[in-house]
């Protein structure tokens, strides 16, 4: 019998290797994707073990924490949470975390490889792990400007501000907003009813929607910047004060439509500055069917179009299309037709323009600190690229502040201050049925040269009356708040 | 050991059985680590726990020392030569499992539900009696040999056992399995563990008597020997007794072990190949058969298959008839979360199993808890006590013994790898406990008496063999060559 015995012995092996290698297959090759499954309640549960590090601003935490009964021990506060939300995003204990809050969550938490060294020391110690803290680029002041200036108005709408000379996100705000605070627990009765009314499909308004990183509109006539960068840079135009060669009307290359400005505006053979000043439609889309789409297309690029950012939070990729006919791309060009842009990407193209042709990175997280405040990572300012040389660059400056001082956009100007800008409203809904989005982008200049501060602000408002929704009367003035903040800020 | 190297052995088995020394001493050393491991890992759940040594530790110590002592002294009294491992590693295991159903009493979760039972105090009386049957059967049962003589009784006692749990008001139904009975006043009992060990004797005792008939009565056919249709009989009446249990005990688990067993029984004893193809195609067709109409086990087949999508039903509350459980889903969150060295004694989640995490998931505690490490040191130890078994198989010298012994081992293996595979995800889940770690007084007694039984058989194989007498013909015996 020991034979078969024998065999037996070797069938028993066999069944236990198969335990072993599917232990090891559990424990140790799908080990980590089991501990960090976001169902899987651990992960969670940790994340909520010790009080969560802060998000600072100017440096002052706007964020905090509370203890709660239950397996999580700590859920999130905010500060002004509606003015933040765009910026920190929400961690909830309940719905897990976005944005800035999910980004960074590592640090926030404590549970970043780069503190594992610290980690350990306090594991021996016997310390209590700590989160460290995230410092951001905004500016306190520039934000409430520009969140109380939405709010002041009413609609929806949305303010990005950067430092050109950085790519700093000063000021990132959407209304309307939500209070992150609201959702941070997990009781059925307050934060999941409060969740439930946040959502698009119960409330149209949708608050939860980062309209400044995550929508994209019709830029209209702001773009006209982006269209006279593309002509100075590749030679059609060499001068701001040069005739262009534009007839009016004007009859969009192959076909037979007009192309009609917004009223009855001098734009015959116009200079750019001229038509930038009163915003003329035919000039400009005469300027982008000359260069043809490649070249419109080139400079777009430049300028950030048809790539996500990530700030590091993902903003959604601006939009200007290719292959398209002469007369889309007459429209495209004064920002219609396909062309769709973030509130970030054309605070990035004022940017650019206000810091002599470069773009820098936008970036809002200035530093990561341990929990001990020692710095763990620092952002260095990146050039993101270079749409136009410094010489076409002040030429456009010059441009866009006389738009500023005699033209569409005088409600920015600021006593003191020299302010560049463009109005822009745009046309949208099939026939242009629904009110036009009000759009204005400006940046301010020191006295000498340097530029503290680029905006974009668009305003889409339905209770509007269509008149009034011009980037000069809605936009301009929110702007303008901001701008100031920040100058005043500086002095 | 082999024999080769022994010349004095050459004439019995590979085990050199003439000599042999009694290792009682070796025994008594790896049981004080046996009695030590686990009062550590008390002593560590209480400090992970309530940053102190609970105040339990010494009389727990004392008791668990106290269960091998006795233990020790009756093997070392009544089966002097029995093998030196097998008491031990059941200490062991026994120990650091009372250490993991303690821990999870302290769980708040599992403290929270409505069945909550402080199990760590009942496991301790059940870890005693265990150990008093286990002396009972070294004393009582001078020689194994004596079991051939109730091979039937056997067949009856174990039917009877089986069948309990479907007697109406007896019987007691948990989570969809039918393999509890109730007795008023007492609590519930799970008799299929001790049907394992009262079918492994008469299986034993049958194969024994017909071996030769199921060996060589047969017809061969592509390369197989069929037996006759009258010898069949005996396995087609365990196969439908197992699929009887499938379908109204709804217990995969059970049945497979049971027939399991059977069939590594019916092939040591009639070295036939030809019977393992047998037994493997009628457990294939009861399985599949069963399923198919069976929505329990078709459950248990789909959070197998696709354990998150039986998560994420369970969470949304869909109930379509079927009981769906998010616990397979959550036994692999406690081990994947345990990595290689686990969180440390205490300070794991895997009480977010929830219901019967101290008995069929006890083994994602070990996971969560001690690592893959742990749990590799575990399966290992079952499969020492496997080795052991087959090894007392192999050196017993009486054919009941060797059956009886590969039988009891081999079971012992099938249950480790159906409950441990299960709970692992590597099959599906069955209603089955691990032996000695898990919550529950039938396993742990029966498997005592497991131990008790195979003590016995090996040190009837290792006794030293009376020295031949001398024969007295030896001289005078002449080959006639013609």
């Amino acid at each position: 019998m020991n034979k078969p015995l024998r065999r037996v012995a070797i069938f028993c092996g066999l069944l236990m290797l198969a335990l072993l290698v599917r232990n090891n297959w559990i424990q140790y090759a799908q080990a980590d994707k089991l501990r960090t499954d976001e169902k899987n309640r651990r992960v969670a549960i940790e994340r909520y073990a010790s009080p969560r590090g802060d998000i600072i601003v100017d440096g002052e935490p706007i964020t905090g924490h509370k203890a709660t009964d239950g397996d999580f021990a700590y859920k999130r506060t905010y500060k002004d949470g509606a003015m933040w939300a765009p910026v920190t995003g929400y961690v909830s204990q309940a719905f897990g975390a976005n944005q800035l809050e999910a980004i960074e969550d590592g640090i926030l938490t404590g549970n970043d490889d780069r503190l594992f060294f610290r980690n350990t020391l306090d594991m021996l110690t016997g310390k209590k792990k700590e989160g460290g803290n995230v410092v951001t680029t905004l500016n306190a002041a520039a934000q409430k400007a520009a969140y109380e200036g939405l709010k002041k108005r009413g609609g929806k709408g949305s303010v990005v501000a950067l430092e050109p000379s950085t790519g700093k996100i000063l000021a990132l705000a959407s209304f309307p907003s939500y209070d992150p605070s609201t959702i941070a627990g997990n009781s059925l009765k307050t934060d999941a009813k409060a969740w439930d009314k946040l959502q698009k499909k119960n409330n149209p308004n949708d608050p939860m929607l980062n309209r400044a990183l995550r929508e994209v509109y019709p830029p209209g006539s702001t773009f006209k910047v982006v269209t006279a960068a593309a002509a100075l840079e590749h030679g059609l135009v060499e001068d701001a004060d040069q005739k262009t060669d534009t007839p009016l009307p004007y009859v969009m290359k192959g076909t037979r439509t007009e192309l009609k400005n917004d009223g009855d505006l001098p734009c015959k053979d116009a200079t750019l500055r001229e038509a930038l000043r009163v915003s003329c439609n035919t000039v400009f889309g005469k300027a982008g069917t000359d260069l043809g789409n490649d070249k419109m297309l080139e400079t777009a690029k430049k300028f950030g179009f048809t790539e996500e950012q990530f700030t590091p939070v993902r903003s959604s990729a601006s939009v200007f299309s290719e292959n398209m006919e002469p007369s889309q791309v007459a429209l495209s060009s004064i920002g219609q037709f396909n062309t769709a842009a973030t509130p970030l990407q054309m605070a990035m193209v004022s940017a650019a323009v206000a810091n002599n042709g470069t773009l820098m990175k936008p970036y809002m997280v200035d530093e990561l600190q341990a929990p001990s405040l020692d710095t763990v990572e620092k952002t260095e300012p990146e050039k993101l690229s270079e749409p136009m040389s410094a010489k076409n660059a002040q030429i456009l400056q010059s441009m866009m502040e006389t738009v500023v001082n005699d033209g569409t956009g005088k409600n920015a100007q600021i006593s003191g201050v020299t302010v560049g800008g463009k109005t822009g409203t745009a046309q949208h809904g099939e026939n242009n049925s629904k009110n036009p989005y009000a759009w204005f982008i400006s940046y301010a200049k020191n006295s000498d040269g340097s530029s503290p501060v680029a905006v974009a602000v668009v305003i889409e408002d339905e209770n509007a009356v269509r008149g009034d929704i011009s980037g000069g009367g809605l936009a301009a003035p929110i702007a303008k708040s901001v701008m100031e903040a920040v100058v005043k800020g500086k002095q | 050991m082999s024999s080769t190297t022994n010349p004095s052995t050459q004439h019995t088995s590979t085990i050199g059985a003439i000599g042999a020394p009694s290792r009682r001493n070796t025994e008594l050393a790896l049981l004080i680590f046996a009695v030590v491991i686990p009062v550590f890992a008390y002593a560590n759940v209480g400090l992970a726990l309530n940053d102190e040594v609970p105040a339990g530790l010494l009389s727990y110590g004392l008791g668990l020392g106290l269960m091998a002592g006795v233990g020790h002294l009756a093997v070392r009294k009544f089966a002097p030569y029995a093998d030196p491992l097998l008491l031990p590693i059941a200490t062991l295991l026994n120990g650091i499992g009372l250490v993991a159903i303690w821990r999870l009493d302290h769980s708040e979760r599992l403290q929270a539900s409505r069945t909550f039972v402080e199990a760590a105090p009942r496991q301790l009386m059940y870890s005693a009696l265990g150990v008093a049957l286990f002396v009972a059967v070294l004393f009582f049962l001078k020689d194994h040999r004596v079991l051939q003589r109730y091979t039937y009784i056997s067949m009856a006692g174990a039917l009877v056992l089986l069948l309990l749990p479907l007697v109406p008001g007896l019987g007691h139904n948990v989570f969809g399995a039918r393999i509890w009975i109730k007795i008023p006043g007492l609590g519930t009992l799970q008799p299929g563990e001790f049907a394992k060990i009262v079918l492994a004797v008469f299986f034993a005792g049958y194969l024994m008597v017909k071996r030769d008939a199921l060996a060589l009565a047969s017809r061969r056919f592509m390369g197989l020997y069929l037996p006759r249709g009258r010898d069949l009989g005996p396995i087609i009446v365990v196969w439908i007794i197992s699929i009887l249990i499938l379908v109204f005990e709804t217990d995969l688990g059970t049945s497979l072990l049971f027939f399991g067993m059977f069939v590594i029984m019916l092939y040591v004893a009639t070295e036939r190949t030809s019977w393992i193809v047998f037994g493997l195609l009628m457990s294939a067709v009861g399985a599949v058969g069963v399923a198919s109409f069976e929505p329990h086990i078709q459950t248990r087949v789909q959070a197998w298959l696709d354990p998150m999508r039986e998560f994420e039903l369970s969470r949304a509350g869909v109930s379509d008839g079927i009981v769906h459980s998010e616990q397979a889903m959550q036994a692999l969150w406690a081990f994947g979360s345990g990595g290689t060295l686990g969180t440390g004694w205490g300070q794991g989640n895997s009480d977010l199993i929830g219901f019967a995490s101290n008995s069929d998931f006890i083994l994602a505690t070990f996971g969560e808890e001690i690592g893959l490490a742990g749990v590799m040191a575990l399966i290992l130890l079952y499969a020492l006590i496997v080795e052991r078994g087959v090894r007392t198989a192999l050196a017993a010298r009486d054919p009941f013994g060797k059956l009886l012994a590969i039988g009891l081992s081999g079971a012992f293996a099938l249950q480790v790898f159906v409950v441990a595979g299960g709970v692992m995800g590597l099959i599906p889940l069955t209603g089955m406990t691990m032996p000695f770690l898990a919550y529950g007084g039938s396993s742990v007694i029966a498997n005592w008496a497991l131990i008790g039984i195979l003590l016995r058989i090996s040190d009837t194989a290792r006794r030293p063999a009376p020295a031949p007498a001398a024969n007295p013909d030896a001289e005078m015996t002449q080959v006639v060559r013609p």
